[in-house]
């Protein structure tokens, strides 16, 4: 009885904390609570897409390149197709790429940092050669050349080869910035505590250091969402990312849109806002994410 | 300073070899060569008895190894070899398409700085003023916007607002100074939007700490004219970070350029790349990725240099 009693309080502790917390973002950091909610409306529009007014795909030849109005908000592209459908689909690709490419990234990058960091020596310098190496290639590069020879693998309507692609050049980044993180915290004398104490190398990781570089692996995380939508808009638009018939930003501003957007500016000027907007966000947010958690910390 | 020169050299030789060795392997573990794209991309019927011969011919059926082998000797005697779709050397195919690249490369670097130096100092000046909030949302959506689809807007803006369009035959400079910067002046603008952006946050953060310093006060409470202090004192302390952002983000402007010389239809580096990819042309791949990888090695190595130069701790440590 007591005991259901004080979980069910420390429970409700926990849950005011983040909801005084949220309060607390929302006030202090105003343009990135802007940013957050353009994301949410970004995830809904996602979700949602379903419901859109008009089929992604569906070809209406008695509507080719019609200008926006009050039946096709965005206008349509040179098929027929509603562009505001196309715009809001897009989200669900580039949102599930973006968020995926990151989080591998993100995590394989911390994982290598701090593994770096932590055990040092020949350890340190094989790796830290490695990412000096893939961090003189040219982002777009490195992902032009491996979503070129890796060729599609769809896994529930989504290239993994391409989130392969744009997960690998935020790798390297990744890992400096946590080799540094974590460098300083293996100083700390809890390390020391903890490695006198006979712990495992994984455990003295995962449960003394890791913690301690969530901050900055959250606000990587937040910050390469945005350049992995916009990697993966700049790849569609060469045609070696996400393809036709999948509704994608980037994808909007290639092939026909070429032809015809002197005369139909509304082919390109919806996908490429919306492209702006995402990025936008997340970056606005990541900025007061990072400003928030940790001042000191430069991406 | 001369063995700091030569201590920075020797560095970038194992990474360069790095780069020819990842970017080899990675060619040929992945699966797909040009052979299979040059006579079947079309759907054609070609038998297999072709597909080898023509393998053959490009040395693609030999041995890992001696692939590898004849590929690092090229690099070391320089020699690129030739294109495996069009048969010609790969330095003549990338000399052809060097210059207009560069010169985008270069303007869009000029513009950069020029726009973001001041940008950034007004807004570190000026902070959380109105100036500072503009400069910040100009900068902050500088990030956001695609280059490619800037290029499109600038296209569009010249076609509507004054009915001209950028002319589609590249003119090189010595021919035509005006025809030429005309017609790249937009393409350079369009990536070079991002790269000023990027710096100017930099000048702006980094100015903005350097001003809370104390020598700063000192120059202040002797009476300087404020202007000199920011001019002398404040900025060449942290211009030092920007210019570090400016080699880093050179990849970034390369990267910019492959997509933007889309919507320009200009026939630089970046859509030589573009092809050489969609045709598995893997020595053409390879010679470009070695051209950019020196490049921003080079660049790099130029703006630690220039930071040892102008930063006497840097060359001691």
């Amino acid at each position: 009885m007591t005991m259901t009693a004080t979980t069910h309080r420390v429970r409700e502790g926990k849950l005011a904390r983040v909801a005084v917390g949220m309060a607390r973002f929302t006030l202090t950091q105003p343009l990135g609570t802007l940013g957050l909610l353009f994301v949410l409306v970004m995830a809904a529009a996602a979700l949602l897409a379903d419901w859109a007014p008009y089929d992604p795909t569906a070809f209406d030849m008695s509507a080719m390149l019609a200008p926006p109005s009050r039946e096709h908000w965005f206008g349509t592209d040179a098929f027929g197709r509603d562009i505001f459908t196309r715009v809001i689909y897009g989200a669900r690709t580039a949102l599930a790429i973006g968020f995926l490419s990151s989080l591998i990234g993100c995590t394989v990058g911390a994982i290598l940092g701090v593994a770096s960091a932590y055990f040092g020596g020949r350890i340190d310098l094989v790796i830290q050669r490695c990412v000096d190496i893939l961090l003189s290639f040219p982002i777009i590069v490195l992902a032009l050349v491996v979503v070129a020879m890796l060729g599609k693998r769809m896994v529930l309507g989504i290239d993994v080869n391409l989130v392969v692609a744009i997960s690998l050049p935020i790798i390297p980044k990744v890992a400096r910035v946590a080799r540094a993180a974590a460098l300083t915290i293996r100083e700390m004398p809890y390390i020391d505590a903890a490695r006198v104490a006979g712990f495992s190398h994984a455990r003295i990781i995962f449960r003394h250091i890791c913690p301690n570089i969530a901050a900055p692996y959250l606000i990587m995380f937040t910050a390469y969402i945005a350049q992995a939508i916009l990697l993966e808009a700049s790849l569609s638009f060469l045609g070696l990312g996400v393809t036709e018939p999948t509704p994608a930003w980037g994808l909007m501003l290639s092939g026909n849109a070429v032809e015809f957007y002197r005369e139909a500016p509304w082919m390109i000027l919806f996908p490429g806002l919306a492209i702006t907007l995402a990025v936008f966000a997340f970056n606005l947010f990541g900025d007061s994410l990072r400003d928030w958690l940790d001042p000191k910390f430069k991406t | 300073m001369l063995s700091y020169v030569g201590y920075r050299l020797l560095l970038v030789v194992p990474t360069l070899v790095g780069v020819a060795l990842l970017i080899f392997l990675m060619l040929r573990v992945l699966p797909g060569d040009v052979v299979e794209i040059k006579l079947r991309g079309d759907g054609g019927h070609v038998t297999q008895d072709v597909v080898e011969r023509e393998r053959h011919r490009l040395g693609l059926d030999k041995p890992m190894l001696t692939q590898l082998v004849n590929w690092m000797v090229g690099l070391a005697r320089l020699d690129l070899g030739t294109s495996m779709w069009t048969g010609r050397p790969v330095a003549e195919e990338i000399g052809a398409r060097l210059e207009l690249s560069l010169q985008v490369a270069v303007m869009a670097t000029l513009i950069a700085v020029l726009i973001a130096i001041p940008l950034g100092t007004l807004s570190a000046l000026f902070k959380d003023s109105a100036v500072d909030y503009v400069v910040r949302i100009v900068t902050i959506s500088g990030l956001a916007l695609p280059s490619f689809w800037l290029g499109m807007l600038i296209i569009l803006t010249l076609l509507y607002v004054f009915s001209w369009s950028p002319p589609i035959t590249y003119t090189p400079f010595y021919q035509d100074p005006l025809a030429n910067l005309a017609q790249l002046i937009w393409p350079a603008l369009a990536v070079g939007y991002r790269y000023a952006a990027v710096v100017a946050r930099m000048v702006r953060s980094s100015l903005i700490e350097v001003l809370r310093e104390d020598y700063i006060r000192t120059a202040r409470a002797k009476g300087i004219v404020p202007r000199l202090v920011v001019i002398r004192h404040a900025l060449p302390n942290a211009l030092l970070p920007a210019i570090t952002v400016i080699g880093l983000e050179f990849a970034f402007l390369i990267g910019g350029l492959v997509v933007t010389e889309q919507v320009f239809n200009l026939n630089g580096i970046g859509k030589l790349f573009v092809q050489a990819v969609s045709r598995n042309d893997f020595t053409l791949i390879q010679g470009l990725v070695m051209l950019l990888a020196v490049i921003f090695v080079l660049v790099n190595l130029l703006v630690d240099l220039f930071y040892a130069v102008l930063d006497p701790r840097v060359r001691y440590r």
